[in-house]
């Protein structure tokens, strides 16, 4: 037994050797880790950790059960709340949220409940251990818009109410940003992504890719033509933000959804994948946040000596503390305090360079984080063949502009209602990146748990007015 | 799977195929594309669409042979299918939101430059559906690259079909038809659309900003999505950034930085790269390769 105030540490490819591969970073508890690290759970009554949770997961219970060696109990426990628990033990932020209240964590190290529910999870696969779904049909057809977190999460618990779901999806494959946006080496896409897809489909979900709602076919149609009763939208954030300097548009500027989108959906990581991606030899990845995280690391991977531009400091990096140490441990270099002015480019206009200026941290903003000011007369220079922009996304207009009655607020977010995911329009519903803006797969999730309620709600004749 | 009904070479290296596609079929308009996907691990290539079938629930593409993928696709044959088919795409042809009376008044012009052709067909079809003929000119570099000219003769006012090397009709560009038209057959035109090669679009558009025809492009520039989430369409109209497969693909050509758009597409255009570049562009490809003369 080791120290109980310390978390059972978890194995992981060595840092020299996974940044040269796609393989995954974090290779996660065996049953012996987890029943260890289980039993440094005490089991509050007025549990903390649920709390914390978007999803309200029953951490305790589930904790308790893999404290007994019961695996099968503890997944059991998880999916009644979670559909997505393999996805979720390895994406979530459960610093800020289950783990950060855990009571554990005021003399020690908090319970790794991550690592415990990705465990559970992973076993439960891998012994063919399926969720259980629905008893009695309810006879009604509910529409999903989009196979992301949200989506899914919704999907799942509205089948496991009884629903009849179809989700639609735009691209080729579903699992939203799962798949084209998450690396593999973060979320294996074929040994995770989809196992947990398959679930989802197995409580009686059907998938219909290749449908843009808004253009395929829009939400008055599903509603009075189609046979549906209701819709919730989880259409994802959509477009990619870039800074608007000078020379953005030269060759070797992509949007970090660009670079992940070849990388991860379409396999562009492999050589013999059709879909080609640039080979770079030195690259900036411009932002702070996970996306940035994932882009920086898979370019690593690619080949490329990577930089990270931010404007702010290490204690504003909106990305997870575990991406960022991940990003330093595999070499990424981290140019902090740095604002891109414009992209220099060769005469046939591919990117050469990038001028930026020093910046210091002054008075606190809106987002009451210190406001970055150029520091005057501190420009330079990098060298460099490829500017990987990760500046966040602006919502996609295709579902928002075709469907009448859908209020939309002044980011063009979607308008919906944070405890039941209601719109201004009856009998459509919305969670997730497309009413937020770009979050977290979690907090997508719990919209889309929160979306499935007021459907239910809605459906059932009792929903609030 | 989407089935294929009908597959056949027009000419040589250039392919149509009607496909069927049921929600594509019932929602597109002139003006939108499709992305599709032959195998299971393809690029997604954005195609246009060249006709539809609302009855019988199908579309209709055309592609050219340049690189792995559209190689792999011309050997489909009827009863064979796409993995994938995701449309329509882009906002409806300009032309479709305009009044009836309002087009009535008008005198089209479309400039339509090689594989150009199959996306201008079904607008000017379309248009003559609602009583309203337009003129077209056709371009091909040499006789035995000319696609659609019966089709496209059932549905225009006047066709003029020119050739760069003179094999058949007229002889020149399509900008020597234009200007021979305007400047010496007394020809007057309020709207010109022009689809084709890039360098085709952007030479139409210097000259009918001289001859001050208001001209509509349609952009194909490279594309992963389709649907507005990665940014790879980026182009610059006026001094605005549009992503062509949101707010396209057709442009105000007269705005368009074509040197920019040009000089995109030959991302993926190493010298040690070519096969990535045939396979990366699919019919989208546009010239600047430096084997195409385009």
């Amino acid at each position: 037994m080791g120290d109980i105030l310390k978390k059972v540490p978890v194995r992981e490819q060595e840092a020299k050797e996974r940044a040269a591969n796609f393989e995954e970073v974090c290779l996660g508890y065996n049953r012996e880790e987890a029943m260890e690290e289980a039993a440094r759970c005490i089991g509050c009554k007025n549990a903390q950790c649920v709390k914390g949770c978007p999803v309200a997961i029953d951490i305790p219970a589930f904790i308790g059960k893999v404290k007994q060696g019961d695996i099968e109990a503890a997944y059991q426990v998880i999916s009644q709340s979670s559909a997505l628990p393999a996805v979720c033990g390895r994406v979530c932020p459960q610093e800020t949220q289950c783990e950060g209240k855990c009571i554990r964590g005021i003399k020690g190290e908090p319970i790794s409940i991550g690592k415990l529910e990705r465990f559970v999870a992973d076993w439960a696969r891998e012994e063919g251990i399926k969720p259980q779904g629905a008893l009695e049909k309810k006879g009604k057809k509910v529409a999903v818009i989009g196979s992301g977190p949200a989506g899914l999460t919704c999907a799942g618990d509205l089948a496991k109410m009884g629903y009849d779901v179809t989700i639609f999806e735009a691209l080729h494959e579903p699992g939203g940003v799962l798949v084209y946006g998450i690396p593999e080496f973060r979320l294996p896409k074929e040994a995770v992504v989809k196992k947990e897809i398959e679930n989802v489909k197995s409580l009686g979900v059907t998938i219909e890719t290749n449908v843009i709602v808004g253009k395929s076919v829009t939400i008055d149609e599903l509603l009075n033509e189609e046979g549906f009763s209701a819709v919730f939208i989880g259409s994802g954030a959509g477009l990619p933000k870039f800074m608007g300097i000078r020379g953005e548009n030269a060759n070797g500027v992509f949007s970090a959804n660009e670079y992940l989108t070849r990388s991860n959906l379409m396999k562009a990581f492999s050589a013999d994948a059709p879909t080609p991606i640039m080979k770079s030899k030195k690259v900036a990845v411009v932002g702070g946040g996970n996306v940035a995280m994932d882009a920086a690391r898979t370019a690593l991977r690619l080949g490329a000596e990577v930089h990270i531009v931010y404007r702010r400091s290490e204690a504003e990096l909106p990305a997870r503390v575990e991406e960022v140490h991940h990003a330093k441990e595999e070499g990424i270099i981290f140019d902090l305090l740095t604002n891109p002015v414009e992209i220099l480019t060769d005469e046939k206009g591919w990117v050469k360079g990038m001028t930026c200026v020093r910046m210091e941290l002054g008075e606190p903003d809106a987002s009451g984080r210190r406001r970055p000011v150029v520091v005057e007369g501190s420009e330079f220079t990098l060298e460099l063949d490829t500017v990987i922009m990760a500046l966040g996304t602006s919502p996609n207009p295709l579902i928002s502009s075709t469907t009448k009655g859908l209020e939309t607020n002044k980011w063009q977010c979607i308008v919906a209602d944070e405890a039941d995911g209601r719109t201004s329009k009856e009998g459509v519903y919305a969670g997730g990146d497309a009413v937020t803006g770009a979050a977290t797969v979690i907090l997508a999730m719990g919209a889309g748990k929160a979306g499935a309620r007021g459907i239910d709600e809605y459906l059932s004749g009792c929903a609030r007015f | 799977m989407y089935q294929i009904l009908q597959a056949k070479e027009l000419t040589s290296n250039i392919y149509l195929m009607e496909v069927e596609a049921a929600r594509i079929a019932k929602a597109c308009q002139p003006g939108q594309f499709v992305i599709v996907r032959a195998g299971s691990d393809g690029e997604r290539i954005p195609l246009t669409i060249c006709d539809y079938d609302r009855q019988k629930g199908t579309i209709t593409i055309v592609f050219q042979v340049v690189g792995a993928s559209t190689y792999y696709m011309k050997d489909l044959k009827a009863g064979d299918a796409f993995c994938d088919v995701a449309g329509p795409l882009g906002c409806p042809s300009d032309l479709t939101r305009e009044s009836m009376e309002g087009l009535r008044k008008k005198k089209i012009l479309f400039v339509a430059g090689g594989v150009g052709t199959a996306p201008v067909y079904p607008q000017v079809k379309w248009l003559h559906e609602r009583g309203i003929q337009a003129d077209v000119i056709i371009g091909a570099k040499t006789k035995e690259l000319l696609i659609l000219e019966k089709e496209m003769e059932a549905v225009a006012g006047n066709l003029y079909v020119t050739t760069d090397d003179g094999s058949y009709g007229r002889s020149g560009m399509v900008t020597k038809t234009i200007e021979d038209l305007v400047r010496k057959e007394g020809k007057a035109y309020d709207v010109c659309i022009a689809i084709g090669p890039m360098i085709m679009m952007k030479f139409v558009c210097r000259l009918t900003k001289e001859l001050g025809i208001p001209t509509v492009v349609s952009l194909n520039p490279i594309m992963v999505d389709g649907t507005g989430m990665c940014g790879a369409c980026r182009v610059t109209v006026g001094d605005q950034v549009k992503f062509a497969c949101v707010d396209g693909p057709e442009f105000d050509g007269h705005l368009v930085n074509f040197d920019e758009a040009m000089q995109r597409q030959t991302l993926y255009k190493t010298e040690e790269g070519r096969a990535y570049l045939a396979a990366q562009e699919g019919d989208t490809h546009h010239g600047g390769c430096g084997v195409c003369e385009g």
